[in-house]
């Protein structure tokens, strides 16, 4: 029986829309935070806020996938540092979408402002109002996302390399396509 | 005689005032805080007033000639965020350079058995007046009583929030005042 090359459909769907919410949600935190207060302001940083809770959520399923599977295998052509590369890159992409919806929701209740995801769920403040506090996982969130975006470069840089450079099917492994169980 | 009676009534009435167990007129601000919940997005969130002077006389015996007054001083409130804080003062929010102040005075209270009372008055805020009815509970204490009371405000009553920030879907209309008065009495 020759290895699946391609993640599972779960994966696979789970990838997509945490890229899906990420790509949203990652530029709408830069234009919000400058804007000066009012009511769309106020919309955004929810609208903001819900999408982190469903990444984090998501997040959360992705990591109970990722320790309950075996990502396909890479082929043998890849080199050994890449393969290292890959293993730590992958790593620190499960940690961050982790993390930084997890920095945003702490820093919320640092803020004095509870998250309520769609506004009907209130999640607890697991701490408590204070000014230093929001302030340093303000800059945390920020610190956290700009390696975000750094190590997504990275990896989406990859996978098209390996893809069209090298001309292995690289994009099949998170595609729609099974066909491509070889 | 007619002397000597308005001074037998004169000392009967003071006997009668001292018998009562107290008259509630000094206020002691620090034990004293006005705070509120507005609500953002369907988020509560929590604010208050640093500054504000209560007059008020209270007497368990007599609760009917009880009175207050409370003036609010708009500069010392905690909106949330410092923020939020500077947005206030603005004409489509206090519009504070005119109307620095919000006034309570009290107009009836009436016993509703227990410690507890319904305080009718009118509350001035932005230039305009509006007649509030709360609920009051008084609180007997060794060295000071305690009042408290709480009420749903609407912000757009008094024009809190005018212009684009009118829409309640954003920010509600409804404002949970609640206040706690502590007065020693004597």
């Amino acid at each position: 029986m020759t290895p699946t090359l391609r993640y599972t459909t779960p994966a696979v769907v789970l990838h997509w829309l945490v890229a899906l919410l990420i790509f949203v949600g990652f530029p709408l935190g830069v234009y919000m935070h400058e804007l000066p207060l009012s009511p769309v302001k106020l919309q955004l940083y929810s609208y903001h806020k819900w999408i982190g809770i469903t990444v984090l959520l998501l997040a959360g399923m992705r990591v109970a996938w990722r320790l309950s599977h075996r990502p396909p295998p890479l082929p043998d052509s890849i080199a050994g540092w890449q393969r290292q590369a890959s293993a730590a890159v992958h790593g620190l992409l499960y940690l961050l979408i982790l993390a930084i919806p997890l920095s945003g929701w702490l820093m919320s209740s640092a803020k004095g402002f509870q998250t309520v995801w769609f506004g009907v769920l209130p999640l607890p403040d697991l701490v408590g109002k204070s000014r230093e506090l929001g302030d340093a996982l303000a800059t945390l969130h920020q610190i956290l996302n700009f390696t975000l975006l750094g190590l997504v470069i990275l990896h989406v840089a990859a996978a098209l390399k390996h893809h069209f450079i090298e001309r292995q099917p690289f994009l099949q492994r998170m595609g729609w396509s099974k066909q491509e169980r070889t | 005689m007619k002397p000597v009676l308005k001074h037998l009534m004169l000392l009967a009435s003071l006997a009668a005032s001292s018998a009562h167990a107290a008259e509630y007129r000094t206020v002691l601000p620090k034990q004293s805080a006005i705070s509120f919940e507005t609500r953002q997005m369907g988020v509560p969130v929590a604010g208050g007033f640093k500054r504000f002077t209560t007059q008020m006389v209270f007497d368990p015996a007599r609760p009917e000639a009880a009175s207050a007054r409370i003036e609010i001083d708009l500069a010392s409130i905690d909106a949330g965020s410092v923020e939020a804080d500077e947005e206030s003062a603005g004409k489509l929010w206090f519009n504070r350079s005119v109307y620095p102040k919000a006034v309570f005075t009290s107009s009836q209270i009436r016993a509703l058995g227990g410690n507890r009372y319904e305080m009718r008055g009118t509350l001035t805020l932005k230039g305009k007046s509006r007649e509030l009815i709360m609920p009051v509970s008084y609180v007997p204490g060794k060295t000071a009583a305690t009042f408290n009371g709480a009420f749903t405000l609407k912000r757009l009553d008094f024009g809190i929030g005018e212009g684009m920030w009118a829409d309640v879907a954003t920010v509600a209309n409804e404002v949970q005042v609640k206040f706690r008065i502590a007065a020693s009495g004597k």
